[in-house]
């Protein structure tokens, strides 16, 4: 379970990868609030290589979707297997978060 | 002296064994310190028994990972209250019925029915919690709460998964 950031243009993509779980949650938060900490104002979330979300790593997208927002930035997510649809469906979160299709979609929606 | 059948909580509840002598069954029991960076571990340990005894590839990859996470993360987080000294039991029986998983921990338990707080109205949508139990009661056919009367009380929460029918319906 690892999280990658990378810079594309004035979006910093994180790939997660594995899973978002109550045990690595935290990491995934950190990493993203010291980009905002740094100035960064658009994030960009790629799932293509998370195997499942639980209610622990939904709670976290929720909180940094409101930090950023707080802070005149913009989150989005990207890349969801057919699980994360139906979970995202599940919870109606996607209601609450603008997802694309794949990350250069993503990308071209800031 | 025939020998003593151990009873076996099934998918098919407590009456009859619908599955037949020849029927395969596995059990698996772990006991684990709590501690939530295990979690990731024990699901896919089960995620895995799952697939091989031929469940369907979204049970396996939602709602056998999603559930457990959830059934676990309480009773670390709320019911040992994360003290790595308390201990956690995983107990999982597959079989053609379905599957059950039983996590128990150590603490007081709670009211199941007390807990129907739907996470999906607009006020709720944006909490950052409040979503573990609906998601354990979405992604399984039935989720119960006892408490272990043998021995120390222990909180037991099961979690009951039946095997669909085949697409054929042979």
């Amino acid at each position: 379970m690892s999280f990658t950031m990378t810079k594309h243009g004035n979006v910093v993509v994180v790939d997660v990868d594995g899973q978002l779980i109550v045990g690595n949650r935290q990491e995934l938060k950190q990493k993203v609030l010291d980009e905002l900490e740094k100035g960064e104002r658009k994030f960009l979330i790629d799932f293509a290589r998370t195997g499942y979300i639980d209610s622990s790593g939904l709670g976290v997208l929720v909180s940094l979707s409101k930090k950023i927002r707080e802070q005149a930035g913009e989150l989005r997510l990207a890349d969801l297997n057919d699980d994360l649809k139906t979970l995202f469906e599940l919870t109606k979160l996607d209601t609450l978060f603008q997802i694309a299709d794949n990350r250069d979609r993503g990308l071209e929606s800031f | 002296m025939a020998p003593v059948r151990e009873r076996w909580p099934s998918a098919a509840g407590s009456t009859g064994d619908p599955a037949g002598p020849d029927a395969v069954r596995l059990a698996l029991q772990l006991e684990v310190p709590t501690d939530v960076r295990l979690i990731g571990r024990i699901v896919q340990l089960v995620s895995r028994q799952a697939r091989e005894l031929e469940f369907p590839a979204a049970i396996c990859s939602l709602n056998v990972p999603v559930a457990l996470s959830e059934a676990l993360s309480n009773a670390m987080l709320r019911g040992n209250k994360e003290d790595p000294a308390k201990r956690v039991r995983i107990r999982v029986m597959v079989d053609p019925a379905g599957l059950v998983m039983e996590i128990t921990d150590e603490g007081r338990g709670f009211d199941l029915e007390t807990c129907t707080q739907d996470p999906t109205t607009p006020a709720n949508v944006v909490r950052e919690d409040g979503r573990g139990l609906f998601l354990m009661r979405r992604l399984t056919d039935r989720v119960e709460r006892y408490t272990e009367a043998h021995g120390l009380a222990r909180n037991v929460v099961r979690l009951t998964i039946k095997r669909p029918p085949p697409a054929d319906g042979s």
